[in-house]
C-alpha cells in the first residue's frame, strides 16, 4: 500500500504541521542562504527595508524579484517593469499546472489552490515534487500550505533581520552561495524524477537552456522550456511506443 | 525612482505581484483541468522541468556577482565533479552538493579570488 491508497487518520492540522517541519531541510536552508544574498544586494542598492520586505512576501520567487529590483533601480516606467517580470514569470504557469493533479483532490476547492498556488515558486516546487507522494493525498493541499507559507514567512522575516547586517562576505563564500542554488536543484530533480521524461527534459532543458542564453538572452528560459520540454516529451513518447511494440 | 511614500509599493504590487500571481493562477486554472494520467501532463511536466533546467543552465553559464569573473571551465568542472561524487555513492545530493561547492571553492582559492 502507498502513500496514494492507504486511509488516513490523521487530520489536516498533522499534515500542515508535517509541512512546517520542511523548513528544516535541506532546500530550505539552501533557499535561506540566498535570501541573505538578496537581502545583502538590496542593502547595497538602497532599497528601503519595509519594500524589500513586501517584495519577498508578495512577489516570492526569487528570480523575479531581482528583476524587479533591476527595474527600480534604473528607473524603469512600471509598464515595462511588469513585462519583463512577466516574461521571466511564465514557468509558473506550467510548473502549477504539473503541480495541482498531483495534490488535489475531487473536493478540493479551487480557490484553495488559488491561495495556495502563491506559495509556489522553484524551491517549493522541487521540494513538493519530492515529498508528497509520501503525504497521503487527502493531507497534500495541507502539506504543502504548511511548507510554502512558513517558507514565505520567515524568509520575510529573515530579510528583515539581515538587512544591512550582512554588509560584505569575503568573495570565495559569496560565490559558493551563489552556486549552492544551481547544484541543489540539479541533484533534487534528478533525485526527484519519477517518470522517465523528467531525465530527458532536465538534460535537454540545460544544453538548450545555454544555448538559448547565448543566440537569444531575452526569450532564454521560455524557448528553452517550450523548446526543450516538447522535443523531451516526444522523444520518450517514441522511446514508449517503440517498446510498447516490442 | 524615488523610494518614498506610496508609490514603491504600488509598483511593487503591480509590476511584480500581478506579474507573477497571474501565471500561477493560470497554473491552477490549466492544472484542475488536466487528468493525472493523461498525455497532457506528461507534456506539462517535461516544459516544467525544462524551464527550471534553463534557469539552472543560466545560472552556471552567465552568475551575477563574484562568480562572473571566474572562468566558465571552473564552474562546469565544479559541477561534473559534483555529478561522479553524487553517482558514486547512490545518488545522495548532500554529498553531490558539498563536493561540487568544494570544488568550486578550492578553485576560486587556487585563482586568488
Amino acid at each position: 500500500m502507498t502513500a496514494e491508497t492507504a486511509p488516513d487518520h490523521h487530520s489536516q492540522t498533522h499534515w500542515f504541521l508535517v509541512g512546517m517541519r520542511g523548513l528544516f531541510s535541506l532546500p530550505a536552508i539552501i533557499l535561506m542562504l540566498s535570501f541573505v544574498g538578496f537581502a545583502a544586494f538590496t542593502a547595497e542598492a538602497k532599497i528601503p527595508v519595509g519594500q524589500v520586505m513586501f517584495m519577498t512576501g508578495i512577489v516570492w520567487a526569487l528570480p523575479a524579484k531581482v528583476i524587479l529590483v533591476g527595474s527600480m533601480l534604473s528607473g524603469a516606467h512600471i509598464a515595462t517593469a511588469f513585462l519583463a517580470v512577466t516574461l521571466s514569470s511564465v514557468r509558473m504557469m506550467p510548473m502549477v499546472a504539473a503541480l495541482i493533479p498531483e495534490i488535489r483532490t475531487s473536493r478540493t476547492p479551487t480557490w484553495l489552490l488559488l491561495i495556495v498556488s502563491h506559495f509556489v515558486a522553484i524551491t517549493a516546487w522541487v521540494f513538493a515534487m519530492e515529498h508528497v507522494r509520501d503525504v497521503p493525498r487527502s493531507g497534500r493541499v495541507a502539506f504543502f500550505a504548511g511548507f510554502g507559507m512558513t517558507l514565505t514567512t520567515v524568509n520575510i522575516l529573515l530579510v528583515g533581520l539581515v538587512y544591512g547586517a550582512v554588509s560584505e562576505f569575503p568573495p570565495i563564500v559569496s560565490g559558493c552561495l551563489f552556486f549552492l542554488t544551481p547544484v541543489y536543484f540539479l541533484a533534487s530533480i534528478w533525485v526527484s524524477a519519477r517518470h522517465r521524461v523528467i531525465y530527458w527534459a532536465l538534460g535537454i532543458g540545460l544544453a538548450l537552456g545555454w544555448l538559448f542564453a547565448v543566440i537569444a538572452p531575452e526569450y532564454d528560459i521560455l524557448l528553452a522550456g517550450i523548446i526543450g520540454g516538447t522535443l523531451a516529451w516526444w522523444v520518450e513518447r517514441m522511446l514508449r511506443r517503440k517498446e510498447a511494440a516490442r | 525612482m524615488s523610494f518614498d511614500g506610496p508609490w514603491p509599493y504600488i509598483y511593487i504590487a503591480i509590476a511584480g505581484w500581478l506579474a507573477t500571481d497571474f501565471w500561477r493562477w493560470s497554473g491552477v486554472i490549466a492544472g484542475n483541468r488536466i487528468d493525472e494520467k493523461s498525455e497532457v501532463l506528461n507534456w506539462v511536466r517535461a516544459v516544467a522541468t525544462a524551464l527550471v533546467a534553463a534557469v539552472i543552465a543560466k545560472l552556471i553559464v552567465y552568475p551575477t556577482g563574484v562568480l562572473e569573473a571566474s572562468p566558465l571551465w571552473l564552474r562546469l568542472g565544479a559541477v561534473a565533479v559534483g555529478a561522479a561524487a553524487f553517482f558514486a555513492v547512490g545518488r545522495r545530493p548532500v554529498i553531490g552538493i558539498g563536493t561540487s561547492i568544494a570544488t568550486l571553492a578550492l578553485g576560486l582559492h587556487m585563482l586568488g579570488f
